[in-house]
């Protein structure tokens, strides 16, 4: 079989689970990005207790691996009465796994925000809470963003190990392929191929092009 | 709802302890492969030879940017396509070896930027040759600055480790897998796996700031 022959049989199959890992891909980042906000703020709180709800969560989920956290979701937690959908399970613990190193993204871009920033806004008296939105995320948000372009390639290549609790993403595909045809090469090599495109021509340029417009658009380009 | 039953927690316990042995060794031989690759693929990014340069830099990126458990599964089963058979360890370990390799290059090379230029003139000027350029003055300075990252990608390769069991290595979810499927539980099995996860990797990203300090203080910059 040449490879273009085995493109046209197998190709509508790994498009359909190219489109379940950009699913996985875009759902498990929204709730990283809102898990690392959250927490990484929560970290920088001034009460102790809040501060220590929020390390006991990163160093929880960053001390553990990924796929011992997946398979704790989708086995154990049936056991205590949460019974989550597989492709529900997946982008959850990819989500909640990569969102506690968001988390300090986020606290280190706003601990890096200059002091006189935080001065000013006080000086202006403005509330706490309109502070952080208007004042000091949107300079950590430019400071942060090149860490973030790293991470969503972390979590994009992450999103394969759901295919481990069955769900159909591109990974999983590559897999039923090559054990109908034994054609291992063809068939992981593609989706190695899709991963790299998507990582590489997709994600990173539109991330480069995120920074510019952020730093423009906070006057600092 | 609470059904955690200890007394089975003490008779898979030194299952999972043996299999914690595994492990590490893996961890362990596929960082030291991890170290070696990683410094050569470092090395070829310096050379003059410029198709070199580029064959190597798109490898490491392509590397970076694809799955870790894509490359494990492509190693070991590409090679019985053209006749040579790896066992799951030696295949395990190539594939892990492989990936944080180039990490590890990523790691050295900004290492090595972050010498001086003056470094390699007087050198040059010294007339030492290119390999006692690198040995006694550029990777001692070069080190320090790496071992941050070098730490973290050694907690990091540990933490990657239970991706080895889906082509069968004994490691330690691997070995809870299959106590869980044996006995139809996977509370027990599963919870204690984080548990021996969070008791290593917690204390070494601890020790490994230590030891970050020593060696600054060794090659005296502090």
């Amino acid at each position: 079989m040449t490879y273009s022959e085995f493109l046209a049989e197998f190709g509508g199959r790994f498009l359909d689970g190219s489109l379940f890992t950009v699913a996985q891909f875009v759902l498990s980042a929204a709730l990283a990005i809102v898990i690392a906000l959250g927490f990484g703020l929560l970290k920088l709180a001034r009460h102790a207790v809040a501060r220590g709800v929020a390390t006991l969560y990163i160093e929880l989920f960053r001390g553990t691996s990924l796929l011992v956290q997946l398979y704790w979701i989708f086995f154990v937690l049936p056991l205590f009465g949460l019974t989550l959908e597989k492709f529900t399970a997946g982008f959850l613990a990819v989500g909640m796994n990569l969102g506690a190193y968001g988390a300090e993204l986020v606290r280190g871009a706003v601990r890096s925000v200059p002091k006189g920033q935080w001065e000013a806004a006080y000086a202006l008296s403005m509330s706490p809470a309109r502070r952080m939105w208007r004042i000091i995320l949107p300079q950590a948000l430019v400071l942060m963003l090149p860490g973030w372009g790293n991470l969503l390639i972390e979590l994009l290549k992450a999103t394969a190990l759901v295919s481990l609790i069955s769900v159909t993403d591109l990974m999983f595909e590559a897999k039923q392929i090559n054990s109908t045809t034994f054609l291992s090469i063809q068939a992981f090599g593609t989706a190695l191929v899709i991963y790299y495109i998507f990582a590489r021509f997709l994600l990173t340029p539109l991330m480069r092009w995120l920074e510019r417009t952020m730093a423009r658009r906070i006057g600092k380009a | 709802m609470f059904d955690w039953r200890w007394d089975f927690v003490w008779e898979i316990l030194p299952r999972l302890i043996a299999a914690t042995g595994n492990t590490l060794m893996a961890a362990g031989a596929g960082y030291l492969i991890a170290v070696i690759l990683g410094l050569v693929l470092a090395l070829a990014q310096r050379t003059p030879l410029r198709p070199l340069t580029w064959i190597v830099r798109e490898f490491v990126e392509f590397i970076r940017s694809t799955p870790l458990v894509l490359q494990i599964f492509f190693v070991f089963y590409v090679g019985p396509q053209f006749g040579i058979r790896l066992d799951p360890w030696t295949a395990g370990m190539i594939a892990i070896g492989l990936h944080y390799s180039a990490y590890l290059s990523e790691v050295y090379r900004g290492g090595l930027e972050s010498v001086p230029k003056g470094q390699w003139e007087a050198c040059a000027s010294l007339s030492m040759s290119m390999r006692q350029t690198y040995v006694r003055v550029i990777i001692p300075q070069a080190l320090p600055p790496s071992v941050a990252g070098m730490g973290n990608y050694l907690v990091g390769i540990f933490k990657d480790t239970p991706m080895l069991s889906v082509i069968g290595v004994a490691e330690l979810m691997h070995t809870a897998n299959a106590i869980g499927s044996e006995h139809y539980r996977f509370l027990e099995p599963f919870t204690l796996v984080g548990l021996i996860f969070l008791a290593i990797s917690l204390p070494s990203a601890g020790l490994i700031r230590l030891f970050e300090v020593w060696v600054r203080r060794r090659v005296g910059i502090d």
